[in-house]
């Protein structure tokens, strides 16, 4: 079984977004940079897949020189080869998604996998856009995956549940948190991922279908009323709802 | 002239309200514009769903209807909605930033090489050129995007838009037949389950949160007895996810759910950078800490500053009685 994961690096969840000189991205100065944290239950599930039934894996990412990071992170934790197309180009997620499909129609796997959505952008396009370019079925959100034969049985969240939902191989899995917990790499794994090659691609597709004209900060509030203290401050605070808020 | 296809989810033969908040925003944007805007509905016997959508000034809904549609599919849904996009000719595409709407549009994006902006907020028609605003880092910024390709799609963040009725507006059904096999259902829901909180943070209109200030998972009733008195939905922080009180469909922040709703009441929350970006766009938001420094006053525009276990019970019995009045 082939087993492919596609990964992307992203700024960390503590990260205070301030605005770059260009206006339409964030200022990475001071940022600290992680593999997309869906990523990781998408990494775990290729190596489960793997150790379960004897599979080889690769890990793909596109997008600038730092993404090697998430690559070596992949690596860390197991995963066994990695391709990076590079570019500096800012990507929007149809773009991606075309640079992904390119490498994988070469690799053939019989599983892709995906974080549901990076935490940077939160498009939550770029598992399904693949998977439409490579002209399989794909499942989204998924928090529980099991492979029967030529047929994958994942349970996929919706609002308030879950589908329960079916597809043959070869399919692209969008994982959900929820999905697994990534083991820690251990540090023969990250000793090993330090000195392991990573083949360089140029990008095969740069033409954005979006563009981003500007990025704003939201709006500041003004400062809120602390209503009271103790218990005697509920009555106040529900008639403030009511009758000021109005959203009672 | 431009030309608009909504389409509108429907399950279990209902319109959805994330469906009436997109033909309302598909409408809109039609006026706006000079266009024409027309919905699509997908599944089985939705008749009556489509009579449903004239109350909001739709004039013509499209049927896709057939008994293999009536569970969703994502192969076979994505071709209908990029075949009636060829078919009726047009250009722009609104769906709703549900489960399904996200999970069709980018399929539909590669169909048609056609541009997406997911999720927006807000968006504009200045003379012939729309431009769409959407929250990126879970809310911590927003960018303004425009789609460059001939034929565009957008995906609404569900609670954010409208749905706004119009009287003496009959809506015209049409049905359509789209040929499809076996490979178009390469993909398909074979079950739902439903959870037994019925509703969903991201659709409720009242979240009501829990954090550590609760001090453990026997305390969380509390969250949910006042989620339930205001008929909302019980959410709940990453520090207890982690945890292990409750389950990461709970979770609102940056790693979990981004909610909107009208009122988000923090119990016991400090308010964590990542927590923040998931509800500050929260329209109205309480605090009940008893840190008088906890982040989460910076961003709430009512506060009580005391210990969560001891103003929930009064808080749920006080709404109760106000309620019933």
């Amino acid at each position: 079984m082939k087993i492919a994961v596609c990964v992307s690096q992203v700024p960390d969840t503590t990260t205070k977004v301030k605005i770059g000189p260009d206006g339409k991205t964030i200022d990475p100065a001071g940022v600290t940079y992680i593999i997309n944290p869906y990523d990781e239950f998408a990494v775990e599930a290729a190596l489960q897949l793997k150790e379960k039934n004897n599979g080889e894996t690769v890990v793909i990412s596109v997008g600038k020189a730092s993404n090697k990071e998430a690559i070596k992170k992949a690596y860390a934790m197991g995963i066994e080869k990695g391709i990076l197309v590079i570019s500096d180009a800012e990507m929007d997620s149809y773009t991606v998604a075309r640079n992904l499909a390119d490498v994988l129609k070469e690799i053939n796997a019989d599983i892709v996998l995906f974080g549901k959505q990076s935490i940077d952008y939160d498009d939550m396009q770029v598992g399904n856009l693949t998977a439409e370019m490579l002209g399989i079925p794909s499942i989204s959100v998924v928090v529980s995956l099991s492979v029967e034969g030529s047929k994958v049985i994942c349970e996929r969240e919706i609002e308030g549940g879950k589908e329960i939902v079916e597809a043959s191989l070869p399919v692209a899995i969008s994982a959900q948190r929820g999905l697994n917990n990534p083991r820690y790499p251990n540090l023969k794994g990250i000793m090993a991922a330090k000195s392991k090659p990573i083949e360089e691609r140029q990008p095969t597709y740069t033409d954005n279908k979006t563009e981003i004209l500007g990025m704003s900060l939201p709006k500041s509030k003004p400062k809120g009323k602390i209503v009271g203290t103790d218990v005697s401050a509920v009555p106040e605070l529900v008639k403030l709802l009511r009758e000021e808020a109005k959203v009672i | 002239m431009s030309k608009i296809l909504a389409f509108v989810e429907s399950r279990e033969n209902k319109i959805k309200n994330s469906g009436f908040e997109t033909a309302s925003t598909a409408l809109k944007l039609a006026n706006d514009i000079g266009a024409e805007a027309e919905v699509l509905l997908i599944g089985s016997n939705l008749s009556s769903a489509a009579s449903e959508l004239g109350a909001y000034g739709i004039k013509k809904v499209l049927l896709a209807e057939d008994a293999k549609l009536e569970k969703y599919s994502t192969t076979a849904y994505s071709k209908i909605v990029a075949e009636m996009v060829k078919q009726r000719g047009a250009d722009i595409i609104i769906l709703s930033a549900s489960a399904m709407g996200k999970d069709i549009s980018p399929r539909v994006s590669a169909k048609l090489e056609a541009g997406l902006i997911a999720d927006c907020t807000e968006i504009k028609a200045d003379g012939g050129n729309i431009t769409a605003t959407r929250p990126v880092y879970a809310g911590k910024a927003f960018i303004e995007v425009k789609v460059t390709s001939p034929v565009k799609i957008f995906t609404l963040r569900p609670n954010v838009f409208k749905a706004v009725k119009i009287d003496g507006v009959t809506a015209a059904t049409e049905k359509i037949d789209i040929p499809l096999n076996d490979t178009d259902f390469a993909v398909q829901v074979k079950e739902v389950v439903v959870s037994n909180e019925k509703l969903d943070v991201t659709e409720a209109d009242v979240v009501v949160s829990g954090g550590r200030g609760l001090k453990g998972p026997e305390n969380f009733f509390l969250v949910e007895d006042l989620a339930k008195v205001l008929g909302g939905a019980a959410g709940a922080s990453r520090a207890i996810v982690d945890a292990g009180w409750r389950p990461h469909s709970d979770q609102v922040g940056q790693t979990g759910k981004t909610v909107s709703p009208s009122l988000y009441i923090a119990v016991g929350i400090s308010g964590a950078i990542q927590h923040l970006a998931g509800m500050s766009s929260s329209k109205c938001i309480v605090a009940i800490n008893k840190d008088k420094d906890a982040p989460i006053f910076q961003i709430a525009d009512y506060g009580i500053v005391a210990d969560a276990l001891e103003i929930m019970p009064a808080l749920t019995e006080e709404f109760k009685k106000v309620l019933s009045n």
